[in-house]
């Protein structure tokens, strides 16, 4: 026995100096980089807001006394809405890890289903708008069906279905434009959404810093979908299914969600968020073109892509995603402002997404 | 019940061979390419030639690019007419340079190639040009937008709403038409932006889309807010301009605004006092004519110092000027399309 406490004596006295911590993985101190890497990870949102701020400030010096005005301002926020409203759609898809190449089609097909059925056929306005909010559901519900059922991957999919909607939007328009004068005399409803809101006289509240501000009622129902949407996907068990679904769909499965029915619901809404677009499109451009919008499906990815929204699914927010067409709203904008030609906007634009993306990475390996 | 519908499939497949082979044996086959399916220009184009193939008793096959610059697209479409034993076809073109080595593949398999509104680079590897002059169609606006300002021409505040940044031949075509129609020094007249008069106060860019019409409407007004003048690169822009200029007021008849197209709906709008004059085109006079070329085999007189036939620009508007021929909105509205 004391030979025993001798030599454990020893031992101990072996181990004087040695670093007394247990497997311990934590560094010591962190690095300025791990820890903004780490607050990135918590506040993904953070990175979008604080890339608009830097384009404010940029833009506000580029162009004096143009880009800061209020009414400049107010133009950018109407310019962006349409985007934004697609790309809170599109939201929904990415974070299940899945992407919708039709949502610009459906939109434009619903807008002319609107418009065409109550202009052009005389239908009442009420159920013409109720057919495209129905036809904007019923084709989101066909990109979910085909990528539930058939199994197949979700680019596919909507790449068809993007031909298909575009072929049935040009057979139902018969390529025809509705003016504005004809959709104020037979349904006026239907502009109601490009309506605008002086925010100083209109409502009459006596705050100086509104005076100049004008928005539309298009983009405060925007402002409306994405509270709720976000309200949805993250306090309700639906919610947290949908990021369940994206981030890892066997695990999702094995704790008992129906993912399949996740992914149905998912592509239903977001076609039906897209047929509320078309809505607000008809208000924006006064009327149904049915050639508008070529470019609105990428557009809402750029958006999504650049508001930190994971393309691997299971990450991201809808207000990021406004903040991500806000900030392609934004540069635009203040390019155009500032004298620069369209396409160092499109050059822009293209850096913002590649850096996005790598940011996204860059997290991502934290949380590996 | 399944031996039944295998003999209903057969029958209607024999119907169907026959059916196809006897309307080939009877009629020479005319084709008509157009740069896409949905544009309303290119629309009316096709039903001004398919109802003169009724007429001339041939049988039209159409085809057209996916979007606007698809070349493959029609390259693959030449390539059926030539195995389908065409006689010849029209076409407009989507890029004038690269499709030059198809037609001339076309040509030497004994097609007649008639090219449509947009003039080949070289324009001589047609057969034939059947085009508007564009250049024309933008001097008779500006022109027009010259007389009605009168004295205040001098001081105007000029906004261009132009096609594209790479200028096809059609956007540069038209707003140097416009400049030397109002008076303004072009220099390089195939060329935008060269310009120096302080008249011009932006050019922005639509791509000839009502959205994002409105959109470089909007930040035209920043850098412009005297603008009085609004050049459009066709008439669906020039609705989503007035559009921008309504939402701040400017819908007063202050702003003028011009356009290219002749369409119906912007025929509509030019009665309405949203575009104060357009310069129409004759989308299926042009497609008409060149069926006929193609199957009589004989061209119409086209004059060689301009090399193609110009198939007319007539300005439309209520308020005519003194010195500018026009038309009014009744007689644009018999001749419109779309």
């Amino acid at each position: 026995m004391s030979n025993d406490a001798a030599g454990s004596e020893r031992a101990e006295a072996g181990l004087a100096g040695a670093d007394p911590s247990v497997a311990n993985f934590d560094e010591a101190r962190p690095t300025p980089i791990r820890r903004i890497q780490a607050f990135l990870h918590d506040f993904p949102t953070s990175i979008p807001f604080i890339v608009l701020l830097i384009g404010v400030v940029i833009f506000s010096l580029a162009a004096p006394g143009k880009f800061l005005s209020p009414l400049n301002l107010s133009v950018v926020l109407q310019q962006v809405t349409i985007i934004a409203i697609l790309g809170i759609a599109q939201t929904l898809v990415i974070l299940t890890a899945g992407i919708d190449l039709s949502v610009g089609a459906i939109m434009i097909l619903c807008h002319v289903v609107m418009g065409r059925t109550a202009v052009v056929y005389g239908w009442p306005v009420e159920v013409a708008f109720a057919l495209g909010l129905v036809v904007g559901l019923a084709c989101g519900y066909l990109n979910g069906l085909i990528v539930t059922v058939l199994k197949l991957p979700p680019f596919i999919v909507t790449l068809g279905t993007w031909s298909i909607f575009g072929a049935l939007n040009t057979w139902y328009s018969r390529s025809e434009t509705i003016r504005a004068v004809d959709m104020e005399a037979n349904a006026p409803f239907l502009l109601w959404m490009g309506k605008l809101i002086k925010l100083w006289q209109d409502l009459g509240v006596p705050l100086p810093f509104l005076r100049g501000w004008v928005v539309t009622y298009g983009s405060l129902l925007m402002i409306a979908l994405a509270l709720i949407v976000s309200y949805v996907l993250g306090r309700t068990a639906f919610g947290r299914h949908v990021y369940a679904t994206g981030d890892d769909p066997d695990a999702a499965r094995l704790s008992g969600i129906n993912t399949g029915r996740t992914l149905l619901a998912v592509y239903a809404l977001a076609g039906l968020i897209c047929a509320i677009a078309g809505w607000v499109l008809i208000g924006r451009i006064g009327g149904v073109s049915p050639q508008a919008g070529l470019t609105a499906n990428l557009d809402s990815i750029t958006a999504v892509v650049i508001g930190g929204t994971s393309l691997f699914g299971g990450r991201g927010s809808i207000i990021g995603t406004l903040f991500g067409a806000l900030i392609v709203g934004v540069f635009r904008n203040g390019l155009a402002l500032s004298g620069l030609e369209v396409l160092w906007q499109d050059f822009t634009v293209g850096v913002l997404i590649i850096v996005a993306v790598t940011i996204d990475q860059w997290i991502r390996k934290l949380s590996a | 019940m399944r031996r039944l519908s295998v003999l209903k499939a057969a029958i209607a497949g024999f119907a169907l061979c026959t059916a196809m082979a006897s309307s080939a044996y009877s009629a020479d086959i005319v084709g008509l390419i157009t740069k896409t399916e949905t544009n309303p220009f290119f629309v009316k184009m096709r039903e001004g030639a398919q109802a003169k193939a009724k007429e001339l008793n041939v049988e039209l096959i159409t085809a057209a690019g996916k979007f606007d610059g698809d070349n493959d697209g029609q390259v693959a479409a030449i390539e059926n007419l030539i195995s389908a034993g065409a006689k010849g076809f029209a076409i407009v073109p989507s890029d004038s340079k690269a499709i030059v080595p198809t037609i001339q593949k076309a040509r030497d398999a004994g097609l007649m190639v008639i090219v449509l509104d947009t003039p080949l680079d070289p324009m001589d590897a047609a057969t034939a040009t059947f085009a508007t002059d564009n250049r024309k169609a933008g001097q008779l606006i500006g022109e027009w937008a010259k007389g009605t300002l009168g004295d205040k021409a001098k001081d105007a505040s000029i906004v261009f709403l132009d096609l594209a940044t790479n200028q096809p031949t059609v956007d540069y075509l038209r707003d140097q038409g416009f400049m030397a129609g109002f008076g303004i020094d072009v220099k390089d007249p195939n060329k935008y932006g060269d310009e120096d008069d302080a008249r011009i106060c932006t050019h922005e860019i639509s791509q000839g889309d009502q959205e994002k019409g409105r959109t470089a409407m909007e930040n035209a007004l920043t850098k412009c807010p005297n603008v009085n003048v609004v050049y459009t690169i066709n008439e669906p822009a020039a609705a989503g301009a007035y559009e921008a200029l309504k939402a701040v007021g400017k819908d007063d008849g202050s702003v003028l605004i011009v356009s290219v197209d002749g369409g119906c709906p912007g025929v509509a709008n030019v009665k309405s006092g949203v575009i104060g004059a357009t310069s129409q085109q004759y989308p299926l006079k042009m497609a008409a004519m060149a069926l006929e070329a193609i199957v009589s085999g004989k061209l119409p007189e086209i004059d060689p110092a301009m090399g193609f036939l110009d198939t007319g620009a007539t300005l439309v508007t209520d308020k005519p000027v003194d010195g500018v021929d026009s038309i009014d909105t009744t007689k644009g509205a018999d001749l419109c399309w779309g």
